[in-house]
């Protein structure tokens, strides 16, 4: 797709940015110093059910998917994969809380972020199974490339709100990231370009205790990462990452309040990694067991269902119902990541630039003539098994 | 630049097989011990040990004062090391992977590559950035770059690159001594590379800027360095059933470059390949080449090839074996030299 064939780009006149008011009292910035809380408090009476049973159906799935690829690696079938189970709190209300038009701008942990928002859980897998850097085309979902190098997402996507205000769609950008990567600069960055230019973006820092080994004592000297908004002339909000409905709750009143017009959030998500870094890392290297176990008894499933099994929205039918639904999703997915994926040497020189130039098309004859002597002439089709 | 590794001892005792890893982290710690001033700092590098466990055991012999696990922000880092630098000590980066290194991209070439010129003589910057680097380990995305020719178009630093384990351990303590600063790029896929090898007994090394005859040969001769070394000594010896006598020459530095080993080599075989993983275009290659014509024009007997990466962002996992330069494109550049001395 060239420039000019942008949807709407031949009628585009940008229009201005809201009045800017300036803040006399830095208060409504700071964040309340404990994560707020829905499951267990009074407010969960106020829930609505629905959206509580829906986030648990989505879960559980999650944390389905996030087994189901972890074996996978075990079996060779993926180069990588870095597990968030422990997160499928923050995953899954980043999905639900964006409407089709918004924009997910999620980091390379954040696979079933991108699945719950409707990406073919196989498709969101080709990064980490190694046969193509991005198996999606990141337009047709509203889905950035999930993102490698840390925070460097983060500007992107206030541009991206930028644009979207400037043109004047009514679309929002959410940004994940984690809370190793709040120390990048770039994280510093975009919340700046964000606050200044009132662009429409909630960030969210999954803040899951580690980045790879280094604890979040060694990361920041902040009372918390939500603090680090108020710097910026942001709101800056903590919450349960475990969770989920409190997790809905406070992005969805940050995207509402993006939408609106009103600038950016930051929102922390207190939550915890339950697996290693992913499958190549060893935590014990780093963290104790008692730790984990501590955290394993706040786990995100667990409280949804003590919340809806209290309160009689669900029962032991109920929750068979949504494993076997999980299973059946596991089922496929393993099927289909066990066929080999069929790739085209040839196609990597195909969208280097929209045009070929000379050179490449010199390498790609070359290649061609060292495949053809590799498989004979006549038995490839353009096409090889892609191990 | 000093030459402590050669110093460090006679060979005595019996080598154990180590790994580059293992060479590379004895050389930390050596570097440590002997210098108070000498300081590692990156991400993960404490408690850990690094990802790639180079760094293993640092923290818990010297303190997290002297091994310190930074937060996560390479520009920080990098920046921050120019500080201490300023103030006296001798840091040494890690970089936790090459396309990684790329936020300190600014750090590094306004600042470390420059203070010594800028400050008139009156400030060097000894600082070591070490930079695991290259493909071929299966890495996703961002996790194999060749980065050399950025940093070796930047006048002021050294481009080390050892390729075996003895160079690992010597190159490494000769960057660290040297009151330049290094970037060092270990070649991932070589980590695990193994070779009776004892930190008790370390051979001697050839100080930084000097290339090393790994193969001697009569009739072509292969220039290359780090992860394309075993390459290249594989296919020399594949060559000699096509009567093929290859010298196979390791650079261990592209700056400082050596001129002269290269040049005497070529002159006597008349004939050269430069072989490297990173892009072709605007790459390495093509400044050997051109300094390979320069001096030995009239000895040559055909064309300096190249043999490089495509000319592409660098591929998925399952695609990269296409793109690195194996046995076979080596030997096929080997026979054009034969064809283009017929022609
Ligand atoms: C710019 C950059 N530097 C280093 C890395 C290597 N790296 C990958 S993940 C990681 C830790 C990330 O921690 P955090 O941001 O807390 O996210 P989490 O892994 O906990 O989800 C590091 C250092 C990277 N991907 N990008």
């Amino acid at each position: 797709m060239t420039v000019q064939e942008l949807p709407g780009a031949a009628a585009y006149r940008p229009t201005p940015p809201p009045a800017w008011k300036p803040l006399t009292d830095p208060a409504p910035l700071l964040p309340d110093p404990e994560p707020f809380r829905v499951l267990g408090t009074d407010a969960a009476a106020e829930a609505d059910p629905e959206l509580l049973l829906r986030l648990y159906a989505e879960l559980v799935r999650g944390r389905r998917y996030n087994a189901q690829a972890t074996a996978l690696t075990k079996q060779g079938r993926l180069a990588v994969y870095p597990s968030s189970t422990g997160q499928e709190a923050c995953e899954i209300a980043a999905a639900l809380v964006l409407e089709d038009r918004d924009w997910l701008f999620p980091s390379y942990r954040d696979t079933l972020a991108a699945v719950a928002r409707g990406l073919d859980p196989v498709e969101a897998l080709t990064l980490l199974r190694g046969d193509r850097h991005t198996g999606y085309d990141p337009r047709e979902h509203r889905i950035a490339p999930l993102c490698t190098p840390l925070a460097t997402q983060l500007p992107h996507a206030v541009g991206l709100a930028h644009a979207a205000r400037l043109k004047g769609d009514d679309v929002v950008a959410l940004a994940m990231v984690g809370d190793g990567g709040t120390s990048e600069g770039d994280f510093h960055e975009a919340l700046n370009f964000a606050a200044v230019w009132r662009a429409p973006v909630v960030f969210l820092v999954q803040n899951n205790g580690f980045a790879i080994s280094v604890p979040l004592a060694k990361q920041t000297a902040a009372p918390s990462l939500a603090h680090k908004a108020v710097g910026y002339g942001m709101p800056g909000r903590l919450v349960d990452g475990n969770d989920a409905a409190a997790v809905h709750q406070v992005l969805s009143e940050a995207v509402a309040r993006a939408r609106r017009g009103e600038g950016p959030t930051l929102v922390e998500a207190v939550t915890y990694r339950m697996d290693a870094h992913t499958n190549a890392d060893d935590a014990t290297r780093y963290r104790g067991d008692s730790e984990v176990e501590t955290w394993r008894a706040h786990d995100p499933i667990r409280l949804l269902e003590r919340e809806l099994t209290g309160r009689g929205l669900l029962d032991e039918g109920g929750m068979r119902t949504v494993r076997e639904e999980a299973e059946r999703m596991a089922e496929g997915l393993r099927e289909q990541m066990n066929a080999d994926p069929v790739l085209d040497p040839m196609d990597l020189f195909s969208h280097v630039y929209e045009e070929q130039t000379g050179q490449l098309r010199e390498q790609a004859a070359r290649l061609q003539v060292e495949l053809d002597a590799e498989h004979g002439p006549h038995d490839r089709d353009g096409a090889e098994e892609g191990r | 630049m000093s030459t402590a590794a050669a110093t460090a001892g006679e060979r005595t005792g019996r080598a154990k097989p180590s790994t580059m890893a293992q060479a590379l982290g004895r050389a930390l710690r050596d570097s440590m011990a002997e210098d108070p001033t000498v300081h590692v700092l990156g991400e993960d590098v404490g408690t850990l040990g690094g990802v790639f466990r180079v760094t293993d055991g640092l923290a818990k012999e010297f303190g997290d004062e002297r091994c310190t696990d930074t937060p996560l922000a390479e520009a920080g880092i990098l920046g921050a090391a120019v500080g201490m630098a300023m103030y006296g000590l001798r840091p040494v980066v890690e970089m936790q992977f090459d396309a990684f290194a790329y936020p300190a991209f600014e750090q590094l070439v306004s600042h470390v590559a420059k203070m010594r010129n800028r400050t008139g003589g009156a400030m060097p910057l000894p600082i070591t950035v070490r930079v695991p680097y290259g493909g071929g380990i299966g890495g996703v995305e961002h996790h194999s770059d060749s980065s050399e020719a950025y940093y070796m178009a930047t006048p002021g630093l050294h481009v080390v690159m050892p390729a075996t384990v003895d160079d690992a351990y010597g190159l490494l303590r000769e960057s660290i001594a040297s009151d330049d600063p290094v970037v060092f790029l270990e070649p991932k896929r070589l980590y695990w590379s193994k070779a009776d090898w004892s930190p008790d007994a370390p051979a001697p090394v050839e100080p930084i800027g000097r290339a090393v005859v790994r193969r001697p040969g009569r009739s072509a001769t292969l220039i290359t360095y780090g992860p394309s070394l075993p390459v290249c000594l594989e296919a020399a010896e594949a060559a000699t059933a096509e009567g093929w006598d290859l010298e196979v020459i390791d650079l261990r530095s592209l700056v400082p470059f050596d001129d002269e080993t290269v040049a005497a080599s070529v002159r006597r075989t008349g004939r050269a390949v430069v072989v490297h993983e990173s892009s072709g275009f605007g790459g390495p290659g093509g400044e050997i080449a051109a300094r390979v014509t320069e001096r030995c024009f009239h000895h040559l007997e055909a064309p300096v090839l190249r043999v490089a990466g495509f000319d592409i962002p660098y591929p998925p996992p399952m695609q990269e074996r296409h793109h690195l330069p194996g046995v076979d494109r080596v030997l096929d550049a080997v026979a054009r030299l034969q064809w283009e001395a017929e022609s």
